[in-house]
């Protein structure tokens, strides 16, 4: 089914779904009372289910041993950072009024938004390298290498939505999220351990032998 | 304005006041948009709630009780509401509070007091005459509203309690009862929610025991049937549908306080000068004013109530003292 040709132009139309649900919000005024708010917040939801989504791809090809499941892993990376971009520009363009002095002032001073913020700027170089030439480029190895950082990227998003909802102490759907990134996250820890013990194993045999 | 007695509110700038056909063609506007908005259900909101029982009053004439500014849209006062009994989205108040029952109901006045007392809300309601004011609304996290209440100021109760010379501070108790709230369930904070005043801040007459807002009883997800509206401080110091108010010799304990000591303190008061941890409190959106694109307003000390209620504070340490 994931070999089917239809499966990526499906995936493309159903990621943009909640984009057209926002936009078809901010034009027909119906996205509540405070629209900048709105708009920012749910950006950053989808952010981070892409993020999760796109996280899951791996893990998930190892469970079901469909190995064309890594076809759509690009697509849905490229829409982490489209909604992430999307969630920043609503930030500073709603929130900070795009007045760049307050933003840096805001960067710098805001726990939360500091670490969001590099979250962001860290996805911009995965994004910019994913098409094949880029890898070809830089070669399989320290491509793979660069795009490690996305482990470091889905920490720093967690972090930053624990930091927004601390002050409301409204923890529930960020224990959601940390739970979801925790299976996919120690799922590649268990398996390098894994890894490493049955190297090692390996190794020791070979002494024997 | 030479004419006009001042009465101390501080008089907006004239090019800050919409005229009547804008406002009028704006309120067109915005049913059109609540007419779009309730064809689609993905991004459906809830727009407002019936309209409740009448409640009349007069105009107060308290010092700073009425601001000129444009009043904040009814649907956007009644579907935008922090009451984390009912839910901790904004929409859920307003979905969930129709489960609450506001009569019968009483409030029970103990401690420090001469003479305790337990009072229906009838009596209360006849404690003194209604008063509409006109009062900014700002929240902590960085919104605010204009909102026409109705009701008396809570020193008309705290006389009538008689309080012992031990009464320093007054502490307020909400309803918690799990069978109305669905909110209990969620351990965001302690429940019942506390909140309190210095016995000057409750004394003072701004501070407003609510009944009522735009002309009719308070809606359910605002606080019914009655609240404490203290408009120089972050919203969250206004407790909803009181239950108790304690006279007490110590600095009462308040809900947020206890759930997050380092970033919401007793006082709370309005002030753009003392950030919050994790945002800055200069500036704040004034909810329904213009569109997406609208510059935020910049947030006055003690929220524009400084000639009223600065006194209070005078020679404290107002960054020690949030």
């Amino acid at each position: 089914m994931v070999q089917h040709p239809a499966t990526k132009p499906v995936l493309f139309a159903v990621a943009l779904v909640p984009f057209t649900v926002l936009t078809l919000g901010v034009v027909q005024h119906s996205l509540g009372p405070n629209p900048a708010e709105t708009l920012i917040r749910s950006l950053g939801d989808w952010t981070l289910r892409f993020l999760c989504l796109t996280l899951a791809v791996t893990p998930l090809r190892q469970w079901t041993g469909v190995a064309t499941l890594a076809r759509l892993r690009r697509m849905l990376g490229l829409f982490t950072a489209f909604y992430a971009t999307l969630h920043f520009t609503a930030y500073a363009v709603f929130d900070m009024g795009l007045v760049w002095s307050d933003i840096v002032r805001d960067v710098a001073k805001r726990p939360f938004i500091l670490v969001g913020t590099a979250a962001f700027l860290l996805l911009l170089p995965l994004a910019a390298t994913s098409f094949n030439r880029a890898i070809r480029w830089l070669g399989g190895a320290r491509w793979q290498r660069l795009h490690r950082v996305v482990y470091a990227i889905a920490l720093l998003a967690i972090l930053h939505f624990f930091w927004m909802r601390a002050g409301k102490r409204n923890f529930g759907e960020v224990a959601v999220y940390a739970a979801i990134l925790g299976v996919l996250l120690g799922w590649r820890l268990y398996k390098k351990a894994a890894g490493a013990r049955y190297f090692m194993k390996l190794g020791s045999h070979s002494a024997k032998g | 304005m030479l004419l006009l007695k001042d009465r101390g509110f501080v008089h907006p700038i004239a090019s800050e006041i919409t005229p009547e056909p804008v406002f009028r063609s704006r309120r067109r506007w915005l049913a059109t948009a609540g007419a779009l908005a309730a064809l689609g259900p993905a991004v459906a909101w809830p727009q407002g709630t019936p309209k409740g029982a009448p409640l009349s009053a007069n105009r107060s004439s308290v010092p700073g009780a009425i601001t000129m500014e444009r009043q904040t849209a009814f649907n956007d006062a009644t579907s935008y509401n922090n009451y984390y009994e009912f839910g901790t989205d904004k929409s859920d108040p307003a979905e969930h509070a129709h489960t609450l029952k506001t009569r019968p109901w009483t409030v029970a006045i103990e401690g420090e007091v001469k003479k305790p007392l337990t009072l229906g809300i009838d009596d209360l309601l006849k404690l003194a005459p209604m008063e509409e004011r006109v009062y900014r609304l700002r929240c902590v996290e960085g919104w605010s509203m204009v909102i026409p209440w109705i009701g008396h100021s809570l020193s008309e109760l705290i006389r009538r309690a008689e309080p012992t010379g031990n009464a320093k501070y007054l502490q307020f108790v909400t309803l918690a009862d799990r069978a109305q709230m669905p909110g209990l369930r969620s351990s965001v904070l302690d429940w019942p929610y506390l909140e309190g005043l210095r016995i000057d801040e409750a004394m003072h007459p701004l501070s407003l025991l609510s009944f009522g807002m735009y002309g009719q009883v308070l809606p359910n997800q605002n606080g019914a049937p009655l609240r404490l509206v203290v408009p120089w401080k972050y919203g969250f110091k206004s407790g909803k549908s009181l239950v108790k108010i304690r006279f007490v010799e110590q600095q009462p304990a308040t809900s947020w306080s206890l759930a997050a000591p380092e970033e919401y303190g007793f006082y709370s008061n309005v002030n753009p000068k003392v950030d919050h941890p994790r945002w800055s409190q200069a500036t704040e959106r004034r909810i329904g004013e213009g569109d997406l694109f609208a510059k935020k307003r910049p947030t006055l000390m003690f929220n524009g109530y400084e000639a009223q209620v600065g006194q209070l504070y005078a020679g404290m340490d107002l960054k020690k003292f949030f």
